[in-house]
């Protein structure tokens, strides 16, 4: 691996002239404007961007930057994206603005990929005008970030250019003609504004999106992030266009509860965006964009299996009380554990994690109740929540991989640093 | 020297079921409320985890929910002769503290009270005459308002809390399985009713085969999973055995952390200051307007918060003192039975026989506060009285709560306290005992009332409350009547043993009974003897309501929760549709 990135951060650095940012230019044809549905359509445009989530930081003053993020390569700051002129975006031009988000270029250098600039890239002039307008109506605030918190020799911001070459396709969103137009709506926001495959889609080595592999799952900062691929065994082709607006709304549908980096999602963005975007979301996830995509479910592993029953005893003890002795659990409340694709992902990282540590799901305005796994680390052995969850994973309807032990144990150690 | 802050639209003292419902209201309506609780923050996710909820030394021995005595507690007599002496550990009832307050170690049990209850002085002088009522030395007291007028804010609380029942009388028509007591409802309870363990069930069965009609206890331990009209959802009750005393872990409980709070926090314009107590109201130079509250904060910092509005709904006891300590009313003298603040302090009578089975296996820590089976014609008014020489009875239940380890030792009596004999009892009746009770009705007499004590002060320098109460001659023969009553019901099940324990004298703080205390600033249609008018709003000081089981002129045979749940949303109804529109008096 190390092999493979030096030799792309040595590429890069014969591409150094075609990246120096233009100084702040001219009147581009793109001004400010400060009309009033304009800016409440940028203002919508944010939220789908879910700008909020990186920019915002809790307790902090609207996107005036501050969340860290970990990534395999070392920390990363949001920058301050308020028109504060020292310390925001207040001195940039449209263009620089433009630039920033659909090629990554920004005037302090090259963006990393934690900005999602590979899928903000299919974002719409006319939405990004918007947005423009809608970011100089944010109160400026003056808060400077050092964003680039990476260590030699991730933080030559120059090793980008290579990354770019294998990872990124510039262009804006070209909808399908052979496709409804709801599809394309939806695809428009889920490979683009919403930015879904930043999360959801697995990572080369270098941190690129595995393009190959849209949506069909990712680990990121100690959870699964599941596969939303429309595959019927791990993605969610169980379930229907309802159960994935009810979520993407609500946070909770009749098979799961939002929780963590989801939970924070539907809490920032998706419960502010419209039933049509909603629908149109749903319709492009449920349809997918190629072909087939039912797959053979392996066999669950069988019941008298000496891990399967231990596990099964554990269940009954700690788990049933909540999530039923049926595992179909309490809909808004417990997720639902039986016939469920995100018991059966192959990484079972967010189920240890949050057997070990709880979770708390997310809350909105129709659904406040934010109701929380307790964590069971405290008192169950590595052993115990790897059997449990095997038999979790391999029953009413479930087939999975077992979980190891040393898998809880790895994970146990690692989210102490945490 | 208290700090003044800028001033908000409502303070609302106490976040328990009453102030969580106020507060609520009235930031629907708009208002910018601030939520004082004496206490911490509670929430289900963060404090009843399932993996350590079930701690019985924790949440029932050391009464973790309840009020430190340190913090405040109440002095208590019998009777004006002797010096009241205070309460340093709970005994006979539990106050809460933190968000949801007691309501979230109630047991859930949710009852309308009947419509003879709310006109208890004249329902009982219609039929059992004047003379017959003068007899019972009580001091009974109407309620300013009828069934009719509280029956859609029971039918909302029940909406708000889930509660699980069968009706027994929707709008006038009797309900097979219902309670034929309760009355006229404007529909079923949201809920089926919770499943019955065997305990319950013999004594159903056994009622029934004398004559008596069992029903379901109506229980806001909720049978299935609901989501109330605030959105917030619940879970289906586990029959977990750790509940009254104990927070619940399945959001199946409901208080108004599990129910309101969720959803009242989201607001914007809604404050909850917690670990903050508030110790008095302010009112301005005419003492005929509150201007707000005193309270300090968790750094032990003093505070006035002005306020428009005044609602005070921090359970009966504080309720009272605060009124006593804000100099709201005359305070009651029982010499005189003139003044009306601290007036008609009640209780409960709680009788209960205990029943020893030999060939019997009840699973007794299968259970819930609210679990259980009911009769109700032993109750109020629901028999005749004539000749009896009392008024009044209870609610007959069969409620198996859980019986876990430290607290459920049951044993005949003449059984040794401890050794070898007492373990091998214990053993052998665990599985085999269950009890009857009897949740009765307590009436008022002249000295029974609620003041400021002259001696113990909390630690900010406020007089504690003071509590002078023993049973009246007419609960005590009620409670030997009932409990003969019930003692028979036992014989008929079949039971080996039937230990008959009805109330007796004097009042203590022993053993547990019942925090169903009542009284003290009483809803009336008279001025002279009734501190808030129907619509729970302070006669002479228009822009105070102060909600509660406070309110209550007497208590009848049933668990007071439903109908705090209903006065509050009978205050929110009148302040949103009348108080708003023309602040002022709306009962002249």
């Amino acid at each position: 691996m190390n092999k493979l990135l030096m030799t792309l951060l040595g590429g890069s650095l014969a591409l150094t002239a075609a990246t120096s940012a233009s100084a702040a230019g001219s009147e581009d044809g793109y001004g400010i404007s400060t009309d009033y549905d304009t800016v409440q359509k940028g203002r919508y445009i944010a939220t789908l961007g879910d700008c909020a989530a990186c920019h915002t930081k809790e307790g902090g003053k609207p996107l005036a930057g501050g969340v860290a993020l970990a990534t395999p390569f070392g920390k990363l700051v949001a920058p301050n994206i308020t028109p504060d002129k020292a310390t925001g975006i207040g001195n940039w031009n449209f263009q620089q603005f433009k630039s920033a988000m659909t090629e990554g270029k920004a005037p302090v250098g090259h963006l990393y990929g934690a900005m999602p600039y590979t899928a903000y890239t299919k974002v719409s002039d006319e939405d990004l005008r918007a947005m423009w307008s809608y970011l100089h109506t944010v109160e400026p605030v003056e808060n400077d970030i050092v964003a680039n918190q990476l260590p030699f020799p991730f933080n030559i911001r120059m090793s980008l250019i290579g990354w770019n070459l294998i990872n990124f396709n510039q262009g804006e969103f070209k909808p399908d003609p052979k496709k409804s137009d709801e599809w394309n709506r939806g695809a428009y926001i889920v490979e683009g504004l919403g930015h879904c495959g930043t999360c959801h889609t697995p990572k080369n080595l270098i941190g690129g999106d595995k393009n190959s592999q849209f949506l069909k799952a990712s680990v990121l900062e100690n959870w699964t992030v599941p596969d939303i691929s429309p595959d019927n065994h791990k993605g969610i082709g169980e379930w229907s266009k309802q159960d994935l607006v009810d979520y993407l709304r609500d946070g909770k549908n009749k098979f799961d509860i939002a929780s963590g980096p989801m939970a924070e999602e539907v809490t920032n963005s998706s419960q502010y965006w419209t039933e049509k975007d909603l629908q149109a979301v749903a319709t492009y996830l449920k349809e997918g964009s190629d072909g087939d995509h039912q797959t053979t479910p392996p066999e669950p592993i069988a019941s008298d299996d000496n891990r399967m029953q231990p596990g099964g005893q554990i269940y009954a003890d700690r788990c049933a009380g909540c999530h039923t002795p049926d595992g179909k659990g309490v809909e808004g409340l417990f997720p639902r554990l039986a016939n469920n694709s995100l018991m059966r992902q192959d990484d079972p990282t967010s189920l240890i994690r949050v057997v070990l540590a709880g979770s708390r799901a997310g809350s909105t305005d129709a659904a406040p109740t934010g109701p929380s796994m307790p964590a069971f680390g405290w008192n169950m052995s590595d052993e115990q929540i790897a059997n449990v969850l095997t038999f979790v994973r391999n029953s009413w309807g479930n087939a999975a991989n077992a979980v190891s032990p040393s898998d809880v144990a790895k994970l146990r150690d690692s989210m102490k640093n945490d | 020297m208290a700090t003044k802050l800028p001033a908000t639209d409502v303070v609302v003292v106490g976040l328990g079921w009453a102030g969580s419902i106020l507060a609520h209201e009235l930031a629907e309506e708009g208002l910018n409320v601030i939520g004082f609780e004496r206490g911490p923050w509670r929430d289900t996710a963060q404090d009843f985890n399932i993996a350590s909820a079930p701690d019985e030394l924790r949440y029932s021995a050391r009464q973790e929910l309840m009020l430190r005595t340190r913090q405040n507690t109440v002095t208590m007599r019998n009777n004006t002769s002797q010096t009241a002496l205070p309460m340093r550990e709970w005994g006979s009832f539990h106050p809460g503290n933190g968000t949801g307050g007691a309501g979230n170690h109630w047991a859930g049990i949710t009852y309308r009270y009947d419509p003879s209850t709310f006109r208890l002085k004249s329902h009982l002088i219609e039929r059992y005459g004047q003379q017959a009522y003068n007899d019972s030395n009580l001091t009974l007291q109407d309620w300013g308002t009828d069934w009719d007028e509280m029956e859609p804010h029971y039918a909302k609380f029940e909406a708000i809390a889930g509660t699980s029942g069968k009706a027994g009388n929707i709008k006038g028509e009797i309900q097979e399985g219902g309670n034929p007591f309760e009355g006229p409802r404007s529909g079923e309870y949201p809920n089926p009713p919770l499943k019955q363990p065997y305990g319950p069930t013999l004594f159903a069965k056994t009622a029934a085969e004398m004559g008596y009609k069992p029903y379901y206890v109506p229980s806001s331990l909720v049978s299935r999973a609901y989501t109330n009209p605030l959105g917030v959802t619940m879970g289906p009750c586990t029959y977990c055995g750790f509940c009254t005393n104990y927070g619940c872990a399945n959001y199946s409980k409901a208080s108004a952390i599990t129910t309101i709070l969720p959803a009242l926090i989201r607001k914007p314009n809604f404050i909850a200051k917690t670990n903050s107590e508030v110790h008095r109201v302010t009112l301005d130079g005419s003492g005929k307007r509150a201007t707000g509250v005193i309270y300090t904060d968790a750094s032990g910092r003093t505070w006035e918060q002005p306020a428009e509005l005044v609602i005070v709904a921090a359970f009966i006891l504080e309720n009272v003192r605060l009124m006593l300590l804000s100099g709201v009313g005359t305070p009651y003298d029982p010499r005189t039975g003139k003044g009306t603040t601290g007036r008609n302090y009640c209780y409960q009578t709680a009788n209960n026989a205990q029943l020893f089975f030999k060939d019997k296996n009840f699973n007794p820590f299968i259970g819930g506060g609210a679990v259980g089976m009911g009769i109700d014609e032993l109750n109020n008014d629901n028999f005749d009285h004539s000749g009896l020489g009392f008024f009044g009875g209870g609610s007959t239940r069969v409620t198996p709560i859980g019986a876990a380890p430290i607290g459920n030792t049951p044993v005949p009596p003449g059984t040794p306290k401890w050794g070898g004999q007492w373990k091998r009892a214990v053993k052998e009746h665990y599985l085999g005992n269950m009890s009857v009770g009897c949740e009765a009705s307590s009436y008022a007499q002249q000295g029974n009332y609620l003041s400021l004590d002259p001696t113990y002060k909390d630690p900010h320098g406020y007089p504690l409350l003071r509590m002078t109460f023993d049973f009246p001659d007419n609960d005590m023969r009620m409670a030997q009547y009932v409990t003969d009553k019930i003692g028979e019901i036992g014989e008929r099940m079949g039971a080996d043993q039937v230990v008959k324990t009805p109330r007796t004298r004097p009042w203590n703080n022993l053993s547990y009974q019942s925090s169903h205390m009542t009284g003290g600033f009483l809803m009336g249609s008279d001025p002279s003897t009734s501190s808030v008018n129907k619509h729970l709003q302070t006669w002479g000081i228009p822009n105070l309501f102060v909600v509660g089981a406070s309110a209550a002129p007497q208590n009848p045979g049933f668990n007071p929760t439903g109908t705090v749940g209903a006065l509050a949303y009978k205050a929110a109804d009148a302040i949103r549709r009348l108080y708003l529109k023309n602040p002022g008096e709306m009962i002249g």
